[in-house]
Parts: structure tokens; C-alpha cells; sequence
């Protein structure tokens, strides 16, 4: 992928939020979503950094998660919910007409907060993906995609020996793991994760935490986080959301030790949220 | 310090304890009623079994019930072997299956998964019209209308079709499940959580690859359950076969012959002057007591998966 | 970053998959509620023309030698009527067709014709023009449903018949009306008599006995087990054979109502009062279920406040959660009983599948029951039977709609409750 060339498509209007080091791979532009006739999120200018980890923090409710489920266009599912302004993903609107939801989404693929592996074995809740996209021609590389996808989600080890033991059968922090193997079989470019450690114990988030730097290399990370902590741990950019807003956005290390906004630094020195 | 008295001084209940002891009893008849089943099935097909042996019954291959004018008549005893009563009742509720399961698990999986608000309250209570509708009346129409359309489609590409086929009273009967299918489909399908539907659709797949591969995989006990449950509502439905199959009791898997079914025989068994004490009569017990059996059992393991299915997901 | 708009033929495969899947779904509900629509349609096109009658006027002449004042019973009303006939068709001479002549009129009319000189004896001594129920064959020929195309002798209405009718429509001695019999009669041999009172009578008195026996059974059944019963294997047994109850096939309880009521009891055989106590058999589970439902609906807070000012268990139940889980109850019975109105399978085992041309007054007066006037009507051969059929099944149609409207309206109420 030449993102220069890609770069030069792109309207290339001044981000408002300083782009850090690198191109960006996701900008948004003006985005309001509605559900029905309230306004969920306000005007959200935001530019997604490739190969780096972007986290969404902020109280609940306040549009992260709406936000994180508008790039790969997940809120089309709910009848009622209206995204207006521009998402381009390398340099391609992905709420023009002619856009086919089903290659987005191959190319933007999700983590869930709870654990939602597929009741079926391990190994066919990752082949599912290249299945259904008819990614691979053989059974051989089937397996080899497999094998890689769970070794790279830091899973292969535990569950070598059963890969055909039901998914739902491991604990939290595999299934979560195998939902991560799931994602990247499809060989995604980005990976949307919301709240991807709530529903589980610190070891198994420290674990998940570990494998999201690593995947860094190799894929865009859009993580919605409940904890400041976390935020500080992995990501490089990091936007605050706020009642609908974005009220800051830039540098991690920057966003937590000089925010600029008022309502940024009360929230994380934890007077609202 | 007072003294706050808390030992009963309304003394014994009596009209309580009689209204606790009226409805003890009403429970348990529920309990009687099923005894009775029991009792009084197994009591005459006990009297049928002294004339007839259980295995004449279970694995006799030819069913003529005739009642002899004069005892010393040749062939006076009938014969009273139940297996094509039962492959006829195989049949057509094979017949019926293979209608309803298709047309009832699609509707079900439009309504729940595709179907707008609107169009979902239009049509469910429309489909629950077609269950609400009386036997008698599909078994009317089925006789009336459609018999005889096979039978014309039949003659015309040049099959010979009789008049009462058991494909008329097994297709009629699988428009009559379909609703039960897919109302029970449905409920089974709402309950599959969505967060398995949003993975599936957050790694691209569409929508009906999604419901094929893991709404319906999910679902699958349930919707076992469902079918077993629909069948056993076909193996002891009664009209719409007394009025559309035949009396002939063939042993064929030819569905646009004319079957009979063990709920038809036990209406030609019964209705019109009886003798009580005859083998004829006491059959129609015996073949309740299978039908009995063969529906309690179905029902017991659809109750089985459909409670175990259900439990999975709350 | 691939082109997102960019359809490959793989995709452009799974997209036509997932239209044709849709329209599976589609069809298939098409096809039901298109068979629903076709069934229903065809049953009102067949049996429409059974709500009218048609009539036929004839010139009477009741010569007063022929009467006896004190037994009006005794003359011999029907060759009168017969005469009636040959006088209009004065031309008509062979046997065979005179027998054809006298089949324009129903054989009922000699009795019509006796009510109303016992009612009226005036007439007597008089020629007056009097109404007739038309035959059959006519009532048929009039309402189109014979098909005159085909070759005279495999039809039952000759040419001459036709002629014969004509002329008399020619008179202006035909009419059409509404056929008032068919709702205050009972059963006949004659499909142009027969009416669904009897039957309706049947319906109502079991479905009477059915309700008085099965409601209260019902409700106290299903207070107990949510309101008093300790979880335990017994409730557990009680639980399971009211769900088993429920899907039992239906002719079953008919043949416990055959052994038992009939058999050992004794109770008389083709009565409602077995007819009402079978139903009430199938009915209770769906009443039992669909209470225990609605006190489940009542919400815990209204016993726990009962119980919190001293009430006794029995007087939180019975004062203040049953009376809010009444409509509730109410509607599963109504649900439960026009479900046992449509039953027809066990009622047959009972005997209620008689032919019964009184009306029954009381529950133990033999009767039939309307579907099964329907199942014993869709037997006969006659053409007009196929009408009456298809006429009492809208009858019968007509007050399950009824039933499921009054069903559907208490829930509404209900549900707006809590």
C-alpha cells in the first residue's frame, strides 16, 4: 500500500487535531450520528494514525463507542442510527453509496467487549473469516492461516493440542484472545477493539495489553478504553470524548501529563466520569 | 417495656385451609388426568392383547379389522398388524415435515432477522390465523380442493395419483405446522445473542451468511427441539387425515398413493356401532396407546433440548 | 488498502446469495398466507349462496272436503302440493316426469305447508299463492352451480327441470332470500333444510360445561403451583405433566372419555355434558400455562406489600395478586376454549357425531357439536352439502375470530397495567 500516493487523493484539507509523526490512515470529518432525532455525537474531526495504537477514552455515554462502531460502518445494523459528515480510510470515503460494506469490513475487523466466540471449535471460529471471504484455496493453507492467526493472537500455544475443542470452552482471556485471531485471519489493515479487557482479570488484560503492542507493526489499532491507565499503556494518540464531543485529542503522553482542555484534566484526575 | 404480642390470636384458618386444600387438589389433577390416560389406554389395549398378541400387532404387516357377522366365518378374526397404519402415519407426517420445516424456518428467520417492525406485526398474527384455524377445516379444503388438484397436475404430467394420496394430506397438514414451526423458530432465534451475530458481521460476512453459519448453528437445539415438538403434532393429528387420506391400509412409500393412519383407524374404529367386547373395538385402544407413546416420547426430548437450549442463554 | 467499492466476482456470488436467501424468507411466507387466503377465500365463494334460499311460489287450492276440522293433521298435505305442481304445468303427463315436477320443491313443503293451516284455518275452503322452499336441485340451478354444459344425463337437473324453473322465474314465482332456516334449524337429510342450530346448541352447551369445569380447576391449579408451591420433586411432577398434557394428541382424550366417562361412569353417550368434560380435559394445561403466566406478570412488589401490613399468604394471593392476574387468566381461558370450540377429533370418540335434528336444550339431550356438523356435512354427496359446509365453517370461523378479538382486547387492557 503506497499511503503517499493515497495521501495525494485525499481532499488533504488542514486536520484540526495535529496529525502525529505519521500519515493518517483514518480521517473523519464532521461527523454527527443520530439515533432517531437525538444527536449522539457532534461534528467529530479526528485524524487515526497508521501502525499506531489510538485509544477513545472518556465517561460513559459519551459517543467513544458510537464512534469506534462508525468506521467500520457496524451502526448501519441499527435501523434508527444516521451518520452524516466523511470517514475516509485511506483516502476512500467509506459512507460513499458505492461502498460494499461486507469488503470494509473484511478490511476493518472488530473486537467486542464481552468474549463472543462462535459456539464452535477453536480452529473453525478462525477459519470462519477466510471461509466466508474465500481467502485461502486449500485446506493446508487454511490451517497454516489458522495456525498463524493464533500464533500472532499469542494463543497457539495454549491451544495447539485442542484445536478442536469448543471455543467457548477457554476462559475469558483466550476467548478474548481467540476473538483477536479471529479478527486478524482476515488479514484486516485496521482493528477496531471496544473495551476489549472489560470483562476480564488484570492478567489476562495485562496479556491482551502485551499482544495489542505487539500487533501495532502490522495493523492500525482503534482501542475504546474505561481506564486511563490503560490508555497510558498502549496507545500513542489518544482522544478524549466528552457529552458527544471531542474535546482533545493528540499524543498520549501529552493528552495525560498537559491536557489543554479544562474538562480533559478533571476527567483524568478523575473529577468527572 | 411494652409488649408487642406476636403469637397467632386469630387462631386456626379454617376456610384458608380449605381453599389451600381445594387448590392442592386441583394441581393434582393434572397428574389424575394423565393416570387416566395411562390406566384406562393400557387397561383395554390389555383386553385387545389377550385376543391378539403384542406381536401380531407390533409387527403384523397386514391391518384388516373386519368384525365377523357370525363367529364360525372364515377370516372372523381380522388381522391386526399396525405396521402399515404406521408407515402410513410416517408418511404423511414425513410429508408435512418436509412442507413445514422449510416454509416455517424461513418465515421464522425473515421475521427475526429481516423483517421491518411493521411487516413483523402484520404477519405474525396473521401466520397465528393459520394456526388458530380448526383441523376440520383444512381437512374440508384438503379433500375438497386440494386432493383433487394433485390428483389433475398428477393425470396431467401422467402419474397416477389416487384420490385421497397422502401428498394432499401431508402438504395440507404442513401449512397447518407451519406457523408452530416457525413461532417456536423464532423465539429459539431472538434468543441467540447478538454479539455473535455483530462478530460475525464485524469480520464481513453478510447478513444471510451470518444466520446460516452461526445464527442457525447457534440455534440448532432449539430449533431440533421445535421440530420434534411439530412432529409429534403431526403423528396424532386427526381431521385433516380422517377427511382427506384414505381407510386403505397400503404399504407403500409412494406418496401419491392412498395411506391410512393410526388416528384415522381409530376413528373408524370407534364411530358407528360398536361392540365393546370385540378385538375390533379394543384395537382403537391399543393404537391410542402407541399414538400415546410414540407423541409422549417426542415430546418429552423436544421438552428436553428446548429447556436446555433456553438455559444456555440466559 | 483495497479499493472498497471495488466488487469482485466472489463477492458479487455471496451478495446474490444473501438476496436469494431473502427472498426464501419472503416466499415463504407468501406461500403460507397465500394457501391462508386461498383456503379462506374458496370456503366463502363455496358457502356464501348458503345464507340465501331460494323459493318458489305455487297457486294452493285447499278444498274444504278434503279437511277435517277437528285433525288437521290428517289430510294429506303433500298431494296438495303435488296437485299444486301439475296444475301449474298442466302439459306434464308421463310418471317420470311428473316425479321430476314434484322435485322442484322441497319434500319439506307438505309440512309447511300443514303449520300453516293449523296456524291459519281461514285458508281453507280458499286457492292462495304460498312460498315453498325450493329443492335442492333448484336452489342449486338458481345460484349457478350446475353446470349445464355437460351432457344432460350425467347431470342430475334435466333440461326440462330447467325449462320448468324458468318459466316459473318467468311468473315472477321465484325468489331469493335469506335463509333464515339455516341459522334456527337443526340438521336434515335435505341439504335445503338443514340448519346449524342444533349443532351451534351442541357447541355451546359443552363448550358451557367445559369453561364452568376448566376455569376454576385451572386457576386454582395454576395459583397453587406460582403462588404456594415449594419447588420440589412433586411440583416438578405436577410442572411436567401439565407441559406433556398439552401436546398430547387430542383423540387421546377422547378415548379416556370413551373408557372412562362413558364406560365406567356411565354418563350417556353423544351428551355435552361428556362433550364439555373431554374439552375441559385438553383445555386445562392451556389454561394452567397461561395463568401461571399472568401471575408471574404480577409484579413481586404487590405481595411483598401485602405481606409487609400482615396479610395471611392466602390473602395476599387471593386479595391482592389474583384479582391483577384475573384478565390475564381470562384470556388464556378464552384462548384455551376457542381452541377446544374448533376441536372436533375427540368429540367423535364420544359419540357427538349423531344425527341430530332437535335442538338440545340441556347437557345431557344428545347432541353434535359445529365441527363436527361440518365433518358429517363434508361427507355427504349432495351438492348443496358442500355449500352448508362451507357456510357453517364461516359460522364457525366467525366466532373464533370473535373469541380471539374479546382474547386480544382483555390482553391489550391487561398489559397497559403494569
Amino acid at each position: 500500500m503506497n499511503m503517499a500516493a493515497e495521501e495525494k487523493k485525499s481532499d488533504g484539507a488542514v486536520p484540526t487535531v495535529p496529525a502525529i509523526e505519521t500519515e493518517p490512515l483514518i480521517t473523519a470529518r464532521n461527523v454527527d450520528v443520530f439515533y432517531a432525532d437525538k444527536q449522539a455525537l457532534n461534528g467529530i474531526t479526528l485524524d487515526i494514525p497508521a501502525n499506531k495504537v489510538t485509544s477513545l477514552i472518556g465517561p460513559s455515554g459519551c459517543g467513544k463507542t458510537t464512534f469506534l462502531r462508525c468506521i467500520n460502518r457496524m451502526n448501519d445494523l441499527i435501523d434508527i442510527c444516521r451518520v452524516e459528515g466523511e470517514i475516509k480510510i485511506g483516502g476512500q470515503d467509506i459512507y460513499d453509496p458505492k461502498v460494499d460494506v461486507v469488503s470494509l469490513r473484511a478490511q476493518v475487523g472488530m473486537v467486542f467487549q464481552k468474549p463472543n466466540p462462535f459456539p464452535k471449535s477453536i480452529f473453525e471460529n478462525v477459519a470462519y473469516g477466510p471461509r466466508i471471504h474465500h481467502l485461502v484455496k486449500s485446506k493446508g493453507e487454511l490451517k497454516d492461516v489458522v495456525e498463524r492467526s493464533l500464533s500472532k493472537a499469542g494463543l497457539l500455544e495454549e491451544v495447539h493440542d485442542r484445536l478442536d475443542d469448543p471455543g467457548t470452552g477457554l476462559s475469558g482471556g483466550q476467548q478474548q484472545r481467540l476473538c483477536i485471531a479471529r479478527a486478524i485471519a482476515v488479514e484486516p489493515k485496521v482493528i477496531l477493539m471496544d473495551e476489549p479487557c472489560s470483562a476480564l482479570d488484570p492478567i489476562a488484560t495485562a496479556r491482551i495489553e502485551e499482544l495489542i503492542d505487539e500487533l501495532r507493526e502490522n495493523y492500525t489499532i482503534v482501542i475504546v478504553t474505561h481506564s486511563m491507565q490503560q490508555a497510558a499503556r498502549v496507545s500513542q494518540q489518544t482522544a478524549f470524548f466528552h457529552m458527544g464531543n471531542l474535546v482533545e485529542a493528540g499524543k498520549t503522553e501529552q493528552i495525560f501529563t498537559t491536557p489543554q482542555d479544562p474538562r480533559t484534566e478533571s476527567y483524568i484526575t478523575g473529577r468527572i466520569g | 417495656m411494652q409488649h408487642i404480642n406476636i403469637t397467632n390470636t386469630r387462631g386456626p384458618r379454617p376456610l384458608e385451609q380449605a381453599l389451600k386444600i381445594t387448590m392442592v387438589a386441583c394441581s393434582v389433577i393434572a397428574i389424575i388426568i394423565t393416570i387416566g390416560i395411562v390406566l384406562s389406554l393400557a387397561f383395554e389395549a390389555y383386553r385387545f392383547f389377550q385376543l391378539v398378541s403384542l406381536q401380531d400387532f407390533l409387527f403384523g404387516t397386514k391391518w384388516s379389522p373386519q368384525t365377523a357377522i357370525r363367529s364360525d366365518q372364515v377370516g372372523a378374526e381380522g388381522s391386526f398388524g399396525a405396521i402399515p397404519l404406521i408407515t402410513g402415519t410416517l408418511l404423511i407426517s414425513a410429508i408435512a415435515m418436509a412442507t413445514a420445516t422449510p416454509l416455517g424456518l424461513a418465515s421464522a428467520i425473515y421475521l427475526a432477522e429481516y423483517a421491518s417492525p411493521t411487516t413483523r406485526n402484520v404477519v405474525k398474527p396473521l401466520l397465528e390465523i393459520l394456526a388458530g384455524i380448526p383441523t376440520v377445516v383444512y381437512g374440508f379444503f384438503a379433500a375438497l380442493t386440494v386432493a383433487p388438484m394433485i390428483r389433475w397436475t398428477g393425470t396431467e404430467i401422467g402419474l397416477e395419483v389416487a384420490s385421497e394420496s397422502a401428498l394432499a394430506a401431508g402438504l395440507v397438514m404442513g401449512i397447518m405446522i407451519v406457523p408452530l414451526i416457525s413461532s417456536l423458530s423464532d423465539d429459539v432465534i431472538n434468543a441467540v445473542p447478538q454479539s455473535l451475530r455483530d462478530a460475525s458481521l464485524g469480520l464481513g460476512a453478510t447478513k444471510s451468511e451470518t444466520i446460516r453459519r452461526v445464527v442457525l448453528l447457534s440455534a440448532f437445539p432449539g430449533i431440533a427441539g421445535s421440530l420434534l415438538l411439530a412432529t409429534s403434532r403431526a403423528i396424532g393429528e386427526t381431521m385433516i387425515v380422517v377427511m382427506a387420506a384414505g381407510m386403505a391400509a397400503n404399504l407403500t412409500a409412494n406418496p401419491l398413493q392412498a395411506v391410512t393412519t393410526i388416528t384415522v383407524q381409530i376413528v373408524a374404529l370407534l364411530t358407528g356401532d360398536q361392540e365393546f367386547e370385540s378385538a375390533k373395538t379394543l384395537s382403537a385402544f391399543a393404537l391410542g396407546l402407541l399414538l400415546f407413546t410414540i407423541t409422549l416420547v417426542l415430546n418429552v426430548v423436544a421438552q428436553k433440548i428446548v429447556n436446555h437450549f433456553s438455559e444456555q442463554y440466559d | 488498502m483495497t479499493d472498497f467499492t471495488v466488487k469482485t466476482p466472489a463477492l458479487k456470488r455471496r451478495h446474490a446469495a444473501e438476496k436469494r436467501f431473502q427472498w426464501y424468507g419472503l416466499g415463504s411466507i407468501i406461500i403460507a398466507l397465500g394457501f391462508l387466503l386461498l383456503m379462506v377465500g374458496s370456503i366463502t365463494i363455496k358457502g356464501i349462496g348458503a345464507f340465501t334460499q331460494t323459493r318458489v311460489a305455487l297457486e294452493i287450492e285447499l278444498p274444504s272436503n278434503e279437511f277435517n276440522l277437528n285433525d288437521l293433521k290428517a289430510t294429506n298435505y303433500g298431494a296438495i302440493v303435488k296437485k299444486a305442481l301439475r296444475n301449474a304445468f298442466p302439459d306434464v303427463t308421463k310418471r317420470r316426469d311428473k316425479r321430476k315436477l314434484y322435485g322442484l320443491v322441497s319434500p319439506y313443503a307438505s309440512f309447511e305447508l300443514q303449520k300453516m293451516v293449523i296456524e291459519d284455518p281461514a285458508l281453507i275452503g280458499k286457492t292462495t299463492k304460498i312460498w315453498f322452499v325450493a329443492s335442492d336441485d333448484v336452489d342449486m340451478y338458481i345460484k349457478g352451480n350446475v353446470d349445464t354444459s355437460i351432457d344432460e344425463k350425467s347431470r342430475k337437473f334435466s333440461d326440462k327441470q330447467i325449462a320448468w324453473v324458468e318459466e316459473i322465474q318467468k311468473k315472477g314465482d321465484l325468489e331469493k332470500v335469506f335463509n333464515s332456516g339455516f341459522f334456527t334449524g337443526g340438521d336434515s337429510r335435505e341439504p335445503e333444510l338443514a340448519g346449524i342450530l342444533s349443532a351451534f346448541m351442541g357447541s355451546a352447551l359443552s363448550l358451557s360445561v367445559c369453561f364452568l369445569l376448566s376455569f376454576p380447576i385451572g386457576i386454582f391449579a395454576a395459583i397453587y403451583l406460582e403462588e404456594f408451591a415449594k419447588k420440589n420433586r412433586w411440583s416438578a411432577l405436577i410442572e411436567i405433566n401439565i407441559n406433556n398434557l398439552a401436546a398430547v394428541p387430542s383423540i387421546v382424550f377422547g378415548l379416556l372419555g370413551l373408557a372412562v366417562f362413558l364406560n365406567v361412569f356411565g354418563l350417556p353417550r353423544s351428551s355435552p355434558l361428556v362433550g364439555g368434560m373431554v374439552l375441559s380435559l385438553m383445555t386445562l394445561p392451556t389454561i394452567i400455562i397461561a395463568s401461571r403466566a399472568s401471575l408471574r406478570a404480577v409484579p413481586p412488589s404487590i405481595r411483598e406489600a401485602a405481606l409487609g401490613i400482615g396479610a395471611s399468604q392466602v390473602q395476599a394471593a387471593f386479595h391482592h395478586v389474583v384479582p391483577l392476574a384475573l384478565p390475564g387468566m381470562l384470556t388464556g381461558a378464552i384462548v384455551g376454549m376457542a381452541r377446544a370450540l374448533g376441536d372436533t377429533a375427540p368429540l367423535l370418540m364420544i359419540g357427538m357425531v349423531a344425527f341430530i335434528v332437535d335442538i338440545p336444550t340441556g347437557v345431557l339431550d344428545k347432541a353434535t357439536a359445529l365441527p363436527v356438523q361440518i365433518f358429517l356435512w363434508a361427507d355427504s354427496p349432495e351438492r348443496g352439502f358442500m355449500e352448508k359446509t362451507s357456510a357453517a365453517i364461516l359460522v364457525l370461523l366467525v366466532f373464533l375470530v370473535l373469541m380471539n378479538l374479546v382474547a386480544i382486547i382483555l390482553r391489550r387492557k391487561f398489559e397497559q397495567r403494569f
